[in-house]
């Protein structure tokens, strides 16, 4: 990717920083972050707890000090048509005496009562910073207690410290790939998929779903959205998997098609072009002329709805500009193109954990002159918000506050939002959401001077 | 979903309080041009950068040192040394907290010997003050997190110094609302004070053309080093450790002759602390906070028929359960549950005194957690909850209403801007407890009177 650099704050930070359109080496990624510099990224732990929380009716364990079972407690947001266990945040709260003489005990009683008041079908117990330090045998307890409960435990590889977000994206898919291992043969099942990387955070696996049904393909189970242990069990029968966000689940579908020979194919379901596309790609897999019929009549209909209202809303966006910054490349892939759609420009875009391949995407699909980052910080997106005059952010929690300092609109594309963002509704409640944080009148009250 | 047995368990379900780094950064955003890096793999900072970021509605910038899997073996020196460069080319403070971690405390950092030589590399002119304080996420609570900061500061900070005629005000973790509140009631006194932390602006700052990165306002250095000198220090930390006592350091080592208060929440703190300030400044009460007071009087006897109904489960950190606890007594309200998820504090012992001329004896737990709380709510049939956003479930699963007060506030907006202390301040929560307990009824007693007495209201299946 031929992109030049600008001047950063930090040396170590230049390889990272990329501007379109000036010649420079391909941008640096896929690395540590730079100690000091104020990453928006977390932790292994982190990673696997995301993609594996909303497991609904597992029981979700943190073998740790109590901090980590505490701010990730109920993160997700993610919606259950069932159970509520994963809601609750469970917690070994390691202490000081724990640490000196090893926590494999008081793990192995917090299993035991946990089991005994709950019942639950299976359990994840998350290992943390301290657990692979002083070397509890995670392994070995679960094992033990998975023989006396007689139900599945199975410890999550996920010490904060042991690489960053991605590993911990890696460690969840190892532990789904373990607990969908057929005990028996399996049978392929015609029609069916699976439905990778949606968590459900929204309702958005439920409207995916239904669209899927609507054409006449089955879908198995998502993962992680609204899954559960029973329904992650019939994963392997089906004929395809279909992955949103690659980031998390892409080396799940590589895996899974090594195991079970199951094709994947990546897929978008943010913004109406990607939605149609990806609806097509998948009816053209299964090579079912009803399936065909069915997609365009509903492509139709749903476009009868939504494109007047994304119409309307762009008329009054057109030529604002946009800035990205969120966790996964695939994510900042769709968004340029969904802002496209609004006649937006996007002006600055990152991610914390985008993948070389990503970036070339990236680099294609954007204007000349927009700044490209990787594993920004605050500092980095003031300085390139603000110099690129971006009307508007698309981020995460974290990145709200200074959004809103600088006077710009903001998107929560992340575990906040309450309304779906994915599908033909999700494209209109996106420009929806952009029209009403951009045309806001707040914003005029911030150049008001007081005499 | 089953319901809990009560009684001792090991694992922690719901948890009613943060670990230590997480008070501690707080504690640093209240210091005059401060950053803060934590020493130990990137989630930390993380995690709590967006809990706080949630809570305050404001940018949280803390950096840290990204401990991976080499320094975990090697040791995590070298990280350390090039994050405090890296933070202080990128905000360029007069003052860095460094905080450990559980990863940090375990592989056995010297967090302490790392800062001093770094400040030798770089020329003590040219680096900012380093404060490093022991943190460990295993070692205690959020509140002894925010203290052991404040404690490690004033001991970095405070300097034999003259005599002067000024007050120090320390403040447990309360809203950047109450602390401008309490500068308000400290300026209408005439009290000349340092009051630390001051996250009044820091972390509730206003919109400005210009952003700046660390936020103007704070407890200034050279006022923290003055406070050797005070003629006395207020700290609002009655069920403080010892051992992590601010107040008791700079009395023991500077004769600063400490008066611990509870917080200003309810007639009688409010009281104790203008009494105090009336003693040690020679000033009177001014007409206007007398107003205050009597507008406190008055809405407590106009509402004192609704308060009786309430049995309110209480939960938090520790200053604040005490807090809350008294203005409920004052009420007439029942605090039948007292919880905190602290373990060190001496709540209990205060709080078994102050409820003893209640109708029934409360529950006070220590080391809690929200199962825990939630298991005793039906028995002691709890119709209000005050605390954070995190006793939520509490409104989901059992119905019960929720005051929202604390940290951290993530389930609606403006909580660094509830007040609760000063006349005013509790006169508002007061209103909104009463108005919670209200609501309740208002909703219910319609069809609660209809079923219970209309002659076979059963049959007619209204």
């Amino acid at each position: 990717m031929a992109m030049n650099p600008v001047p950063a704050f930090i040396p170590e930070r230049q390889k990272s920083i990329r501007t379109k359109g000036k010649p420079a080496e391909a941008i640096s990624c896929q690395v540590d972050s730079v100690a000091g510099s104020v990453s928006q990224r977390a932790c292994v732990y982190c990673g696997a707890r995301v993609v594996l929380n909303p497991i609904t009716d597992a029981l979700h364990l943190v073998h740790g000090p109590i901090g980590c079972a505490s701010y990730t407690w109920d993160i997700r947001g993610s919606l259950s048509s069932g159970a509520d266990l994963f809601r609750h945040s469970f917690s070994t709260d390691l202490r000081e005496e724990d640490i000196i003489f090893g926590g494999e005990k008081k793990l192995s009683l917090c299993i035991d009562e946990l089991i005994e008041q709950y019942h639950p079908p299976m359990m994840l117990v998350y290992s943390t910073c301290i657990v692979g330090v002083i070397g509890d045998d995670l392994e070995a307890v679960c094992k033990a207690a998975a023989m006396r409960h007689g139900i599945r435990i199975i410890p999550v590889q996920s010490s904060g410290f042991s690489g960053n977000k991605s590993d911990g994206y890696r460690a969840a898919c190892e532990v789904l790939l373990r607990l969908i291992a057929p005990r028996e043969k399996i049978t392929l099942q015609p029609n069916r998929l699976n439905y990778l990387g949606d968590f459900n955070l929204a309702g958005e696996a439920w409207i995916i779903r239904s669209y899927l049904e609507e054409i006449g393909i089955h879908m198995n189970v998502a993962f992680t959205g609204d899954s559960s242990y029973e329904t992650l069990l019939t994963a392997p029968s089906a004929s395809l998997n279909i992955v949103q966000c690659a980031g998390s689940m892409g080396y799940m579908a590589k895996r899974m098609e090594e195991i079970y020979g199951i094709p994947f194919m990546n897929i978008s379901f943010l913004g109406l072009e990607d939605t149609i596309d990806s609806l097509i790609r998948i009816t053209e897999f299964f090579g079912n002329t009803s399936f065909s019929r069915r997609t365009v009549a509903l492509i139709r209909r749903e476009l009868k709805t939504y494109s007047p209202v994304i119409q309307q809303f762009r008329t009054r966006l057109e030529g604002k500009k946009a800035a990205v910054y969120v966790g996964g490349g695939f994510k900042a892939i769709s968004l340029i193109k969904q802002f496209r759609e609004l006649g937006m420009d996007v002006v600055m875009v990152g991610t914390q954990t985008g993948r070389p391949e990503e970036y070339d995407t990236i680099h294609e699909l954007v204007t000349d002159g927009t700044v490209v980052l990787d594993d920004a910080n605050p500092r980095e997106l003031e300085k390139f918000m603000l110099e690129q005059g971006a009307d508007l952010l698309v981020g995460g929690v974290k990145e709200r506050p200074l959004a809103y300092k600088l006077g710009l609109a903001f998107i929560d594309h992340n575990h906040e939002r309450k309304h779906p963002l994915s599908g033909f509704v999700g494209a209109a409640n996106f420009a929806r959401e952009v029209y009403q944080t951009v045309c806001s009148p707040v914003w005029d009250y911030l150049g008001l001077e007081l005499p | 979903m089953s319901k809990k047995k009560p009684g001792v368990r090991n694992v922690n379900e719901n948890p009613c309080n943060m670990c230590m780094p997480m008070g501690a950064i707080i504690a640093f955003k209240g210091i005059e041009n401060t950053m803060v890096i934590i020493h130990g793999s990137q989630g930390c900072a993380t995690y709590m950068r967006r809990h706080m970021a949630e809570h305050f509605n404001e940018p949280i910038d803390v950096a840290s040192s990204s401990i991976t899997e080499k320094g975990t073996i090697y040791g995590g020196e070298a990280n350390l040394k090039q994050g405090l460069e890296n933070l202080t080319r990128l905000y360029n403070p007069q003052l860095v907290g460094i905080l450990s971690t559980c990863l940090a405390e375990t592989i056995g950092e010297d967090i302490e010997r790392t800062a001093a030589e770094f400040r030798r590399a770089q020329g003590e002119s040219d680096s900012p003050m380093l404060v490093a304080v022991p943190t460990p996420g295993f070692g205690d609570s959020h509140t002894e997190g925010y203290f052991q900061a404040l404690r490690s500061i004033v001991q970095a900070l405070c300097k034999k110094t003259e005599s002067h005629r000024g007050i120090n005000v320390i403040v447990p973790h309360i809203s950047p609302a109450d602390v401008r509140e309490l500068k308000r009631i400290l300026e209408m006194m005439q009290v000349s004070y340092t009051l630390l932390p001051d996250i009044s602006d820091t972390l509730d700052s206003p919109y400005a053309k210009t952003y700046n990165n660390i936020p103007a306002g704070g407890t200034p250095l050279k006022d923290i080093e003055a406070m050797a000198g005070a003629q006395a220090t207020i700290q609002f930390g009655e069920t403080l450790r010892l051992d992590l006592s601010p107040g008791v350091y700079l009395h023991e080592n500077f004769s600063v002759p400490l008066f611990n208060l509870p917080l200003p929440m309810g007639i009688v703190a409010c009281d104790q602390l203008l009494k105090l300030l009336q003693n040690l400044t020679g000033n009177p009460v001014p007409d206007l906070l007398r107003k205050e007071r009597g507008r406190l009087l008055d809405a407590m006897v106009d509402s004192h028929k609704y308060n009786r109904e309430g049995r309110a489960a209480v939960f938090g950190e520790p200053e604040t359960v005490y807090g809350v606890g008294r203005v409920l007594v004052e009420n007439g309200l029942l605090p039948a549950i007292l919880a905190t998820g602290s373990r060190s504090s001496q709540v209990a012992a205060l709080l078994g005194p102050l409820t003893g001329g209640c109708d029934e004896e409360p529950l006070i737990l220590v080391d809690s957690d929200f199962s825990q709380i939630s298991s005793y709510c039906a028995a002691k049939e709890i119709n209000l909850a005050i605390g954070s956003s995190d006793g939520r479930l509490l409104s989901e699963h059992e119905g019960i209403p929720l005051v929202r007060l604390g940290f951290p506030i993530h389930d609606r907006i403006g909580g660094q801007r509830i007040l609760s202390l000063g006349y005013t301040g509790t006169t508002m929560f007061l209103d909104q407890i009463t108005n919670t307990l209200l609501n309740s009824k208002l909703s219910r007693y319609r069809q609660d009177l209809f079923q219970r007495f209309y002659p076979c209201a059963s049959n007619e299946g209204r």
